[in-house]
């Protein structure tokens, strides 16, 4: 029995109720070493649940830790489900989260909330898996609205700052709408199967018919796009970029964002019945990785940059989902957690030595100042434009290979978005590490200084994994492969297409050429201007207008709607019904009031009259 | 033949009217009171003339209570008409509307 | 008709009564001056007294004259002097709408439907046609001794509790019409030679 893989979740929950309790007696160092430490125990403990997990012929293991309720027929233990898939994703989030907080105590020290920070970070990793090694959709969606209130907290960590408010804000609202889905999915499968509980779910499928199955995955699809930031549900994303960097590292690159594709993958028994769901989420991928990469080829900001760019490779997880390739929707899933989290943290650096700058156009030249960041931030730029033999370029050709095998036309919009990455990629890098320092214009003393080791030891090691990663699922090596590896998950599903070595070949160059294209491409153009109005459209940079969109049909009649409720409604019908109800009663009182005239004849004459009802009654009844 | 009981009855009746007629009508205290005499007296004949056909004595003896509770009556009520009007030098009843809503 | 069926002195008595009741009636709520209408209710109670005499209540018809007529209203005449409101002027108009014609209304519908019940109910028709027309009253012992027997025996609780309500009405009385004495101002002197009351 597998007991070790409570102590995954279970560490940095300790973690989180250590510096609670004992916050501000341990001290900055101590809150530092506590939470890194749980997690980094975490890590240890995940790594020592896979071998356990390799080793043992049952490749789906429950433990039960005990039971949450039962209601009726619906039984809800808090259990952990440690199969190839959990234990994966266990391994990196527990491994890049470790780095992060190893990078946070530095990039972080000195600030006053430096206690709340580690607070929440522990309490998102709990969250996360949770969310991951949870044997039943409902401690799932704990888990999934765990990540979801801890990056609302981490986003608008900064609180007193309108900007980062509004963005946690914003992140919080979408990810609610995206919410409903998950809930809707919840309802109809416990409605058609009865159970809750993936295993349950999983050998119940016959009795879904098409039409639920359909239903259950498009509200799958909305919850993903809510959480890991799709179309329609995508523009919080890059807002939360107001958090703080290692924030942005861990949460909207490696872990929350994919939790949304960890769920699509999850459910794949049931995806696998409804070809028109899957076809809907391939179409939302595709196009999501395309649109925003037309977008992050306008941003001037760096951590915009790499947030759309997160987008994007996300957009290629749900398109190789859509298209059946769940494997290779994971292993990029791994290898885009290294290599953006690498990309985000030395962008953190660089931010660091010019004491908060974010504007790329004021940053330039930084080569030579950044003795360690600079190398390791080549690595994965070269990483996510796909040059090989980095990790980026086996990831996403084995997500394009599957696609081109199922759907042409997305193909080429993934290959045209490949194109697009690397040049803004490399935009990216030239504008921060090369050419003028543009950077002296605004700090004129002070010489831009190298992080710390605390900070750069994580981002060698990212760079090391992105160099290597690649290993994990070489397309020739079919027995030590990740996707073999997680095969037992999806064993009864079609296995994706296996394409003749030539067909692979070609494809393979197809890559190499997009990203060569995208490379000399922005080399060309950005080699001397700054800015430039032809290939920073406003459109992209306005992220097509989304938001405005957004505003438009949403935002503002919904806020009119307000309006309407609250001074017609609430005070014209509301207010008046119940103060019409007691203002009639207290008319009708002032007006019964005047019977009282305290004259005594007239009280005397309404008893006569009352005298003289009764006889005509009688009259009426001896009549 | 005996005046038959109706025409007492309705002469009671009659007067009875006339004494509740003076009771709303008039506004002085004490004019108010003699109507009261007035409807109290119909009120004695009518025992009185039932008495008489019911061969019941009781009726009579109904009578006889109902003066002496009159003139207790008027005893106490004319004690009060006499501590208002030392107050109000007025008799009307009118003025005597302070127990108002 | 009248005349055919009924003896005509009862039919005397019984006009003249009935003239002094009515006329004593009208003149009490109509005349202005209340010793008028004073002097009009003792013509009223007069007219009651014959009533009674004429209906075997002898007893009842002394008591009428003795005690209305001549303790109660001579009471009301009392006071009236005493508050000097003989001489007071009334205004004419009724300050309350509607006062007069809603009263004449109510006391015209209740008397004529009284009427009404009277004629045609088995007030009339019933038991009281069956009835002996009063000769037990008439016949029997003197009327003071059957009403004495009535008081003193069936009704005595009654009779009891009129003698305490007599007192009561007194003492309220007396109570009422006493003027308020001035405070006398004593606290200074019995402060040093006050004793102690047992």
């Amino acid at each position: 029995m597998n007991s070790l893989a409570p102590f995954i979740m279970i560490l940095p929950l300790l973690g989180f109720v250590t510096v609670l309790v004992g916050g501000r007696r341990l001290g900055e160092r101590g809150v530092g070493i506590v939470a890194t430490g749980a997690v980094g125990l975490s890590f240890v403990a995940a790594v020592a649940s896979f071998v356990v997990l390799l080793h043992d012929a049952n490749r789906e293991v429950t433990v039960t830790l005990f039971t949450w309720f039962t209601v009726d027929t619906l039984h809800v233990p808090a259990a952990v489900l440690v199969d190839p898939l959990s234990i994966t994703m266990c391994l990196f989030v527990t491994g890049i989260s470790t780095l992060i907080h190893l990078y946070s105590t530095a990039y972080m020290a000195g600030e006053k909330d430096y206690r709340k920070f580690f607070l929440y970070l522990n309490l998102f990793v709990f969250s996360m898996l949770t969310l991951v090694l949870a044997n039943n959709l409902v401690l799932t969606f704990v888990g999934w609205e765990g990540v979801g209130v801890c990056s609302y907290w981490l986003v608008s960590f900064y609180f007193d700052r309108d900007a980062a408010a509004s963005a946690g804000k914003k992140a919080f609202v979408y990810n609610r709408v995206g919410d409903i889905g998950l809930l809707i999915a919840m309802f109809l499968l416990f409605t058609h199967t009865h159970t809750l509980n993936y295993l349950g779910v999983f050998s119940a499928t016959s009795m879904l018919s098409p039409t639920v199955a359909t239903l259950v995955v498009l509200a799958l699809l909305l919850a993903a796009t809510g959480k890991s930031a799709q179309i329609p549900l995508f523009n919080w994303l890059p807002d939360a970029m107001e958090g703080p960097t290692p924030v942005s590292a861990l949460i909207h690159a490696a872990t929350m964002v994919t939790a949304g594709v960890y769920l699509l993958v999850r459910m794949s028994p049931v995806l696998a019945l409804s070809s028109s769901g899957r076809l809907t989420i391939a179409i939302i991928g595709g196009l999501t990785a395309f649109v925003a990469a037309t977008i992050a080829t306008a941003q001037k900001d760096i951590k915009k940059v790499l947030a759309f760019s997160t987008v994007s490779q996300i957009g290629y997880m749900v398109l190789a989902v859509g298209v059946g390739a769940y494997g290779a929707a994971i292993f990029l899933m791994v290898s885009h957690a290294f290599f953006k989290a690498l990309l985000f943290l030395g962008s953190g650096s660089v931010i660091h030595s010019l004491g908060g700058e974010q504007d790329m156009r004021r940053m330039g030249g930084l080569a030579r100042w950044l003795p360690l960041t600079f190398p390791t931030f080549l690595i994965g730029w070269l990483t996510i434009s796909g040059v090989p033999p980095f990790a980026g370029f086996w990831s996403k050709g084995d997500v394009l290979t599957n696609v081109f095998a199922h759907n042409k036309p997305l193909w080429v919009l993934g290959v045209v978005t490949a194109v697009l990455t690397a040049y803004y990629m490399s935009r990216l890098f030239i504008l921060t590490f090369r050419g003028h320092e543009r950077f002296r214009e605004v700090t004129h003393h002070h010489d831009p200084h190298e992080s710390p080791l605390v900070m750069t030891a994580p981002l060698v090691i990212l760079a090391g994994l992105s160099v290597v990663g690649g290993l994990l699922d070489l397309p020739w090596a079919h027995g030590f492969s990740l996707t073999h590896f997680l095969s037992p998950t999806f064993g009864f599903v079609a296995p994706t297409a296996v394409q003749s070595t030539a067909l692979q070949t070609g494809l393979a160059i197809v890559d190499i050429a997009a990203a060569a294209i995208g490379l000399f491409a922005a080399f060309t153009i950005w080699r001397s201007t700054v800015e430039s109005a032809t290939f920073e459209k406003a459109f992209f940079e306005r992220v097509w207008r989304w938001d405005d969109a957004y505003d438009a049909l949403l935002g503002r009649p919904l806020t009119r709607v307000a309006h309407v409720s609250s001074e017609v409604v609430e005070d014209r019908v509301i207010d008046a019904a119940v103060e019409g109800l007691g203002g009639s009663v207290r008319r009708s009182g002032e007006g019964i009031r005047k019977l009282q005239s305290g004259l005594v004849r007239q009280y005397a004459l309404a008893m006569v009259l009352g005298v003289t009802v009764i006889v005509v009654y009688l009259v009426g009844r001896v009549r | 033949m005996t005046i038959p009981v109706s025409w007492y009855l309705v002469l009671a009746a009659v007067l009875f009217g006339i004494g509740a007629f003076g009771v709303l009508t008039r506004r002085s205290a004490l004019i108010m009171f003699m109507c009261i005499e007035l409807m109290l007296n119909a009120v004695n004949l009518t025992f009185v003339t039932f008495a008489r056909t019911l061969s019941d004595i009781g009726g009579q003896t109904t009578v006889f209570f109902i003066m002496v509770v009159a003139a207790a009556e008027v005893t106490v009520g004319l004690g009060i008409v006499v501590a208002v009007f030392r107050r109000r030098a007025s008799t009307s009843v009118d003025e005597l509307s302070e127990l108002q809503g | 008709m009248l005349a055919a069926t009924y003896a005509i002195p009862d039919v005397l008595v019984f006009a003249g009564a009935t003239l002094l009741i009515l006329v004593g009636a009208v003149g009490v709520i109509a005349l202005k001056n209340p010793v008028h209408s004073a002097l009009s209710l003792i013509m009223c109670l007069l007219g009651v007294a014959v009533a009674f005499l004429s209906q075997y209540a002898d007893f009842l018809a002394a008591v009428e004259v003795i005690v209305y007529a001549g303790a109660i209203v001579v009471l009301f005449l009392f006071v009236i002097m005493f508050l000097g409101v003989d001489k007071s002027k009334h205004p004419h108009v009724e300050p309350l709408v509607g006062q007069r014609w809603l009263a004449a209304a109510g006391v015209v519908v209740t008397t004529a439907g009284l009427i009404t019940l009277m004629a045609s109910s088995h007030w009339v028709g019933g038991v009281v046609a069956a009835s002996t027309g009063g000769a037990t009253l008439a016949t029997g012992a003197g009327n003071v001794t059957q009403l004495g027997d009535s008081v003193f025996t069936t009704y005595l609780l009654a009779f009891e509790a009129t003698a305490g309500l007599l007192i009561i009405a007194v003492v309220g009385a007396v109570v009422l019409a006493r003027r308020e004495r001035p405070v006398e101002d004593d606290t200074a002197d019995d402060l040093e030679t006050e004793e102690v009351d047992s």
